[in-house]
């Protein structure tokens, strides 16, 4: 085999070796869905975020229209500060939407959900919302049903 | 009594002794790369030797790591009714595991051996007496070329194993087992980070290129100049070299996904 056959070969294991990594980059990690972060910032305050996290999506009707950027505590209310970055193109948003936090099925991630309002005034950068509803922690569910059917119980047997 | 104790001695002196000719060897092969830069021709050739002729076997089982991957995993996974999720798995695997680690085992026996026997025969045979004769270094002019063509060709060759791997998985899951495609795609991109598992991934088998390479080369130029030195040698190599990756792997991976 002479040089240029050596070269050329070399030179398209070392083509192919890179692009594989683009090809796992793109098509296989999230590193195409970092989107600019561009947009305007809304927060919210939550009494429990349960396990929401920072890059979290916020959807609006199942549609994602941004992330969660920072999770924060106030120390003065006892209450978890989410900041979300909203895309640029959804500039409609009420501003008397109210923020719920949702679990994806019964085990998966959660995300915020936006439910729009009705006034004609839309977020603007550093907005807040104003009605928010904490995480549905299983526990406290469970917990809740088992204390009301100990009540009934005690309730029947007076 | 006293002459067990001795030869167990002799046995530990001996092991750190060349553990300590390995690593002079591993500084001067790191030294040789400033005569290796101006003649770039002959990594190339050591690349087309050592990488070029290890895709294959690397595509191959690559292909077929992930369609077991796939088939394995749908098992399970549709027991809890989560199907979705076999492209996160198959995936994240091959990433962070299998990519690195079976490509360093497979490395080392098709082309760490190869250098072994190479470099063990140059010995035997005087050859690299021959270039001290010469007042060649054979360090920098044998040595060098080769671990560099080693330490570059490893991250490559992983990347595609874990490429080729996740095709196959695609194959099987969606083609075979009926997963649906976008939840396929969609659920492992947003389950995979670029650094922290792509990434990690790349450096374990830049990690892994260096020990298997560097075993390889030292096996060779340490090896007793005979057919049966030779041969021992080249067995050390493999051995070694798996020894070396997977409990490297275990250290690594407490390292960087332990917490």
């Amino acid at each position: 085999m002479n040089t240029r056959q050596l070269e050329v070969t070399v030179g398209a294991f070392m083509a192919a070796g890179l692009v594989t990594l683009f090809f796992l980059a793109m098509q296989v990690s999230n590193l195409a869905n970092i989107t600019t972060s561009e947009g305007y910032e809304v927060s919210a305050r939550f009494d429990n975020i349960g396990g929401l996290k920072v890059r979290s999506p916020v959807s609006m009707a199942g549609v994602r229209i941004g992330r969660v950027v920072n999770i924060g505590y106030d120390q003065k209310s006892y209450e978890a500060v989410v900041t979300m970055l909203i895309e640029p193109e959804y500039n409609q948003i009420p501003e008397d939407t109210i923020a719920k936090i949702y679990t994806s099925g019964l085990l998966g991630e959660q995300y915020i959900g936006l439910d729009p309002g009705g006034s004609l005034e839309n977020f603007q950068q550093g907005s807040e919302v104003m009605i928010t509803q904490s995480a549905l922690v299983l526990e406290e569910i469970v917990g809740q049903f088992l204390f009301r059917k100990a009540e009934e119980n005690a309730a029947s047997q007076e | 009594m006293l002459d067990i104790l001795a030869s167990f001695g002799r046995k530990g002196l001996e092991a750190f002794e060349r553990l300590g000719r390995g690593h002079l060897l591993f500084l001067q092969i790191l030294a040789g790369i400033t005569s290796l830069l101006p003649r770039p021709g002959l990594l190339v050739a050591q690349m087309h030797s050592i990488g070029v002729r290890t895709i294959t076997i690397i595509v191959v089982s690559g292909l077929f790591v992930g369609m077991v991957l796939s088939l394995q995993g749908y098992y399970v996974l549709s027991q809890f009714a989560a199907e979705d999720s076999l492209g996160v798995m198959v995936a994240a695997s091959l990433v962070r595991e299998l990519g690195p680690v079976v490509t360093a085992l497979l490395f080392a026996g098709r082309a760490g051996s190869a250098l072994t026997a190479e470099i063990g025969l140059m010995k035997a045979t005087e050859q690299l007496s021959g270039l001290e004769m010469m007042a060649v270094d054979p360090v920098r002019r044998i040595l060098t070329p080769r671990f560099f063509a080693g330490f570059i060709s490893m991250p490559l060759l992983a990347a595609l194993f874990s490429a080729v791997g996740v095709i196959g998985g695609y194959f099987v899951g969606v083609g075979l087992l009926g997963v649906d495609e976008g939840a396929f795609w969609s659920q492992m991109q947003a389950k995979i980070d670029w650094d922290g598992d792509v990434i990690n991934g790349v450096i374990k088998s830049l990690v892994f290129g260096v020990i298997c390479t560097w075993i390889a080369l030292f096996q060779g130029y340490d090896t007793l100049p005979t057919s049966t030195g030779v041969s021992r040698s080249t067995t050390r190599t493999v051995v070694h070299s798996a020894l070396a990756v997977l409990v490297l792997d275990f250290v690594l991976t407490a390292l960087m996904f332990g917490d």
